[in-house]
């Protein structure tokens, strides 16, 4: 495991008027590991992604790509990075099938600028083989005609398609059924040995304990704990989220007591 | 699931994922990913799973043509007759024209009411052109002509912002041809009146997408409004006669040589077959997904067939009366030919159509992918009123003229009618071009067999034409809520 974050936030300060969500909030993914971000409703874990994302302007705190700092001021500048975000409701057309999703706004063009069909379909194929995804039965089926897990990978493969380095994923379970779900955090997993740096944001904790490598929990806008899935268990984690702190991780008692 | 032709690698580098899948991308041989149907077998059961899943396609308009072919033709004697059946592209072009542009409109979900009455305005400019030397100046008084040149000169500043150079090149075309009077020539008056189309349809998009009325609201007004500015440029109750005009006149009432009728067939049906066989033999050397040749070759014959019986049909003489001899294909059929190939295209090979079906299917998805969404509003209204001034110039041609309530009344309805009957969703996201030509023959020859039944009378056809409309609309609302989401 490489020492440099591929991506790190340090110090993130964001306040919406007079309420502050984001209290110096530090957070690092590693590339090849897949970093869990978990906390209850309103901790923070949405600011935080469409800081990255650059969506919402930081009030303070820098952001670090490969060990050096960026300027994210909005979505082009996180593509350009290299970061994708699979937000919950995916954003696929229902109307087109796998291959024009995948490449829909960055379509190949053939010398006369047409559509390069032939070329799409075979990146995408390459892409989802590389992600060993068995689920899709063809490349050509229209969005509509998939089940659940399919369109989240099919989401999930769009995002690699572009050589991304950091992928998001917001929820990507969460309206899945068990084997889908199995399937899916397969492809997380995945996407981690393939070398990038993935963050997984997620309620449901059987899933992050079977997937993540590490997880940094947030507590009303602070980071709780940043923690190896190895060195904690499931109660814990649980604990972090809804108390701040469990054991002799976590904020301080009287930290906890006062966000509180 | 039979899988004969093994998905080996491709030897196409995969530069994207050099990095990050190099290590997992031999397990392609293990990745049943599909060459499509690889049969007839496996085809036909894909389209029925197709149907049964909600995609209907084009299926409904064909039944309820052949339907009503078999029904008006066993009941009357005259509907089978070369007089009658020759009648039904002409009368059904303007509607087919029209229908054409709407398909762009309600890809994006959306309605545009005023292309009827637009279309007629448009062609109101080509037949003022024609009749006065190209001087729609003083024709047009009371401030009129100054005002169609502001409409203009406002459309190529929001063509020009939007950054859709086709329709800047075609305003500024059009704006010359009016101020500098060369509208005497006929074909720069139905350029002259496509171009009006063009300004109507950027300003209408613009009003939809960047002042964010809606659609329905925006073009309701501009229906009216319209209306009102054809009866301003012509005087109530007047028409301005085109029939003298060769080249407008002969859109609709003059037919093309049968030896040229047969080389439009074997150019367009040849080519389609042409173009058709060699994507799928070539995607399939290619190892990509393609239809079976089977199918290709099938659909080619049946069109093949059809196109050669029509024009075989259509070359004998069809006037029932001593004297000139009525023969061959009519040059509308050629026009919307033209149209529909090029159309066509646009949807399906451009990043443009692909936007306009993204845009339509998942607004939000297309605006995160990096489509201007509104941009592409605006240009899907550009085009509709640019092919229904199109359809107002064959109008024109049909009725001789332009009256003062051109492209009024059930002209836009019928239009609408087309596309939903011919298989365009009104939910956005689905249809096609060929969808109007489809439903614009349904929806033309109800009145047309109807008419022939003495002793049903012409309320009929209005019930019987909606009822069309109900059940396609019915199938279209339906077969999506059949789809999973």
């Amino acid at each position: 495991m490489s020492s440099t974050p591929i991506l790190e936030m340090r110090g993130i300060n964001k306040s919406f008027g007079a309420v502050q969500v984001l209290h110096s909030v530090d957070f690092r993914v590693y590339a090849g590991e897949v970093m869990a971000l978990v906390g209850d409703n309103g901790a923070g874990k949405s600011t935080l992604v469409k800081c990255v994302a650059g969506i919402y302007p930081m009030d303070s705190g820098e952001i670090l790509f490969e060990g050096a700092p960026v300027h994210i001021h909005g979505p082009r500048d996180a593509s350009a990075l290299g970061i994708e975000i699979v937000y919950q409701d995916l954003a696929l057309c229902d109307n087109l099938d796998i291959v024009q999703n995948m490449f829909l706004g960055r379509e190949n063009l053939t010398s006369v600028r047409t559509l390069d069909e032939g070329t799409m379909e075979r990146r995408a194929r390459q892409t989802l083989a590389g992600l060993s995804v068995r689920t899709v039965k063809s490349v050509r089926q229209v969005v509509s005609e998939l089940s659940g897990g399919q369109r989240q990978t099919t989401a999930i493969a769009k995002a690699v398609l572009w050589n991304n380095r950091v992928v998001l994923l917001d929820e990507p379970t969460a309206a899945l059924g068990v084997a889908q779900t199995d399937q899916v955090l397969d492809l997380v997993r995945r996407l981690a040995t393939n070398g990038l740096g993935v963050v997984l944001i997620s309620h449901n904790m059987n899933d992050v304990m079977k997937v993540a490598d590490r997880i940094t929990a947030l507590y009303l806008g602070k980071v709780a704990a940043e923690v190896k899935t190895s060195e904690i268990t499931h109660a814990q984690v649980v604990e972090l989220i809804t108390a701040g702190r469990t054991g002799n991780i976590g904020l301080k008692p009287a930290e906890a007591a006062q966000s509180a | 699931m039979t899988e004969p032709t093994p998905t080996t690698p491709t030897p196409a580098p995969a530069p994207v994922l050099a990095n990050t899948a190099a290590a997992a991308a031999p397990t392609e041989a293990g990745f049943s990913v599909d060459a499509g149907a690889t049969n007839l077998k496996e085809a036909f059961l894909g389209y029925v799973t197709r149907i049964r899943g909600g995609e209907v396609g084009a299926l409904p308009a064909v039944a309820g043509l052949v339907l009503l072919l078999v029904v008006f033709s066993t009941t009357t004697k005259i509907f089978l007759t070369r007089g009658n059946l020759a009648n039904l592209p002409t009368q059904a072009a303007p509607t087919i024209l029209i229908g054409m542009g709407l398909v762009f409109v309600l890809l994006l979900g959306e309605i545009d009411l005023s292309a009827g009455t637009a279309a007629g305005l448009a062609s109101a400019g080509m037949a003022i052109a024609v009749n006065f030397h190209g001087n729609l100046q003083t024709q047009l008084k009371g401030g009129m002509f100054g005002a169609y040149i502001v409409v203009m000169v406002l459309a190529l500043i929001v063509a020009a912002r939007e950054r859709l150079w086709p329709g800047v090149i075609a305003i500024v075309f059009g704006g010359v041809v009016l101020v500098t009077h060369i509208g005497s020539n006929q074909v720069l008056a139905i350029l002259l009146a496509v171009t009006t189309g063009t300004s109507i349809g950027i300003l209408t998009g613009f009003l939809r997408a960047r002042v964010g009325i809606p659609s329905f609201v925006v073009t309701l007004a501009l229906f009216l409004a319209w209306q009102g500015v054809l009866i301003q440029f012509l005087g109530a109750g007047n028409s301005f006669p085109t029939q003298r005009f060769k080249t407008i006149n002969a859109l609709e009432n003059t037919n093309i040589s049968p030896l040229w009728s047969w080389v439009v067939l074997i150019v367009f049906v040849g080519g389609y077959g042409a173009f058709t066989l060699y994507t799928s033999i070539r995607r399939r050397a290619q190892q990509l997904s393609a239809q079976p040749v089977s199918i290709v070759v099938g659909r080619f014959a049946i069109l093949a067939l059809l196109g050669a019986f029509s024009v075989f049909f259509l070359n004998k003489n069809r006037n029932p009366n001593k004297g000139h001899v009525i023969r061959g294909l009519p040059w509308v059929v050629l026009l919307i030919l033209i149209v529909l190939v090029a159309m066509t295209l646009l949807l399906s090979k451009t990043t443009f159509g692909r936007h306009l079906y993204a845009s339509g299917g998942n607004a939000e998805a297309a605006r995160r992918a990096g489509i201007d969404v509104p941009r592409m509003r605006i240009a899907a209204f550009g085009i509709s009123s640019s092919l229904a001034a199109i359809g107002g110039v064959v109008l024109a041609s049909k009725q001789g003229g332009v009256p003062a309530d051109a492209g009024g009344g059930n002209t836009l309805l019928f239009a609408v009618g087309a596309a939903v009957v011919g298989g365009t969703s009104l939910f956005g996201g689905r249809g096609r071009v060929r969808d109007a030509v489809l439903g614009g023959l349904v929806i033309t020859i109800i009145p047309n067999g109807l008419q022939l039944h003495p002793n049903v009378g012409a309320s009929y056809q209005y019930v019987i034409t909606g009822g069309f409309l109900l059940v396609a609309a019915a199938v279209d609302a339906l077969s999506r809520s059949r789809r999973p989401t």
